[in-house]
């Protein structure tokens, strides 16, 4: 008897989890795959099997337009975010010598995280706007007559946005595989005489790469998922795939927002796999 | 070590650090100064005086719809949350301690958790509850909609703690006549307390401050994100910026008092 409780104990501990991702997760998901084969009209949808979505979805070059513009979104931020990661982790975890200051300085990163997202982006508006503080001090500077107007409301804005919400995502995993490195190993090299570039690039750059795939992971799902940030610092001049979906469920053309659903999740998650196999995050944690 | 001399990269990168901070932080201390903006004043700089005007403004009805109620529906929803995450997690975190059928599967269903993207989970329960002709509501749809953002972190942060966990600690309880739950209670709870009480920290803040997941799910009713997405577009005044300044205050001293805590119990233990 005692046998048998022992030996259940993982599944029922492992219920409440597998229960709440499979209904909230699993089943949405495979909903959406089915309706993404359903009709539509304005008055509601109709089951059935018929892959017009796709045709739709897939034919259109608008499709493939925002695709591009997401894609180009996802590259950019997650290239400036990785540089700004490295060396803002390279920096908390060896140039930083006491254990306390480390800590402390890590906190004043990782806060903005647990703040609100909407806020942390609109705050930029007064930064940017025309009269923004950015374009007061270039015009009362005399470096500029007209206040620049590709501030705010442009691609500029959305990639200088989304660095902002999404670089601590880089941040805190490679900080946290550098903080795993042997010190000893850096010591050696140093003895060995390698410069301290040398160092970098051949030492702490190839054990610091789980935690690069990790944040990498974060950062270009996020970018890919996004439509609050490209709407609102765009001023809905550009597009992105979420926002593309979102229209849709608007108009409540839920089946061809599944459809777009199904297609996004599966670019996502090959972005996902490939990046995986660079690096097996189960060793990591 | 402390002796040795900084090298010329530290200062570079240390200024590096420093302009970091102030691109995380510049923003924000705009948005809290154009709060206290005088009674004419508008979006953007320069100040109009300086007034408390537009904080008292939040709660006249009329100015923000109904800010009240989104609030306190967004803090118990967060409890709920913060609640659900710290135990699911927690005996997740248990499970994954031992080998059991189905535990390769399970752990990728909670990483894809993390990766599927947000509007996909938000559309996906909007058109299940739909179907199951259930009425999509903060408390049913958007709480279970949250917590596919807020457990990955949580099992993942259980993940790393029991793999640093030696066994042996427990196994000494054990020779000295614990049962398994005296076990659990007097020796492993107290050790993974701080852990608990940041998971608790992640779930409570990710769900008070989740605006996509709750876009499609949480039915007739506002939450507080939704709430200031909406102002975004239709209010054109500084009570937008009071508003996130009032919200961002709130997750600091959550933050603060969550730290203090856990800085507590570290320095109560070192002390015992």
């Amino acid at each position: 008897m005692n046998n048998l409780l022992s030996r259940a104990t993982p599944y029922l501990q492992a219920t409440p989890l597998l229960v709440i991702l499979g209904f909230f997760l699993a089943l949405p998901i495979l909903l959406l795959l089915v309706v993404s084969f359903w009709d539509y009209d304005f008055a509601g949808m109709y089951p059935g099997f018929m892959t017009f979505n796709y045709a739709e979805t897939l034919g259109s070059w608008v499709t493939w337009k925002t695709y591009g513009n997401t894609l180009k979104f996802a590259a950019i931020v997650w290239a400036i975010t990785a540089f700004i990661g490295f060396w803002v982790a390279y920096f908390l975890a060896f140039h930083v010598r006491k254990a306390s200051t480390q800590t402390v300085l890590f906190l004043v990163c990782t806060v903005p995280f647990l703040t609100s997202n909407i806020i942390r982006m609109i705050s930029w508006i007064p930064v940017l706007g025309r009269n923004g503080l950015v374009n007061s001090a270039l015009v009362g500077a005399g470096i500029v007559d007209q206040p620049v107007e590709w501030l705010l409301y442009s691609d500029f804005a959305v990639i200088l946005a989304m660095v902002h919400l999404y670089t601590l995502f880089m941040v805190t995993p490679i900080f946290n595989t550098m903080m795993r490195i042997d010190k000893s190993l850096v010591e050696a090299a140093r003895d060995g005489g390698a410069s301290d570039w040398q160092i970098i690039w051949n030492v702490i750059l190839p054990l610091a790469k789980p935690g690069i795939a990790i944040g990498s992971i974060f950062v270009v799902t996020l970018v890919m998922a996004d439509f609050s940030t490209v709407q609102v610092m765009s001023g809905g001049q550009s597009a992105s795939v979420a926002l593309m979906m979102r229209n849709q469920m608007s108009l409540l053309q839920y089946p061809a927002a599944a459809a777009n659903a199904v297609v996004l999740l599966v670019v996502v998650l090959s972005m996902v796999a490939g990046i995986l196999r660079i690096v097996d995050i189960r060793k990591e944690l | 070590m402390g002796q040795e001399k900084r090298s010329p990269g530290f200062y570079i990168l240390a200024a590096f650090f420093v302009l970091f901070v102030l691109f995380l932080y510049g923003p924000l201390s705009a948005i809290f100064i154009l709060s206290f903006q005088g009674p004419q004043g508008g979006l953007t700089f320069p100040l109009n005086g300086v007034s408390v005007r537009w904080f008292q403004n939040l709660f006249e009805q009329q100015a923000v719809g109904d800010f009240g109620a989104s609030f306190s529906r967004s803090l118990t929803l967060g409890l709920m949350v913060m609640a659900a995450t710290v135990v699911v997690s927690l005996l997740a975190g248990l499970a994954f301690r031992r080998r059991f059928f189905g535990a390769t599967p399970l752990f990728y269903l909670t990483v894809a958790s993390l990766v599927v993207p947000s509007i996909i989970v938000s559309l996906g329960i909007g058109v299940l509850f739909q179907q199951l002709g259930l009425r999509p509501a903060w408390f049913s749809s958007a709480y279970g909609a949250h917590m596919t953002w807020t457990l990955p972190f949580g099992v993942l942060i259980m993940f790393a703690v029991f793999n640093r966990f030696s066994p042996s600690y427990e196994e000494a309880a054990r020779d000295l006549g614990a049962n398994s739950w005296q076990t659990f209670r007097h020796v492993v709870l107290p050790m993974i307390a701080p852990s608990l009480i940041g998971v608790g920290l992640f779930g409570f803040s990710l769900s008070y401050d989740e605006f996509a997941r709750t876009l499609m799910t949480s039915g007739s009713s506002n939450t507080l994100p939704l709430e200031i997405y909406g102002m975004t577009t239709n209010v054109t005044t500084p009570v937008l910026y009071a508003l996130g300044t009032v919200t961002t205050v709130f997750s600091f001293l959550i933050i603060l008092l969550t730290v203090g805590i856990i800085y507590f119990i570290g320095q109560r233990r070192s002390r015992s």
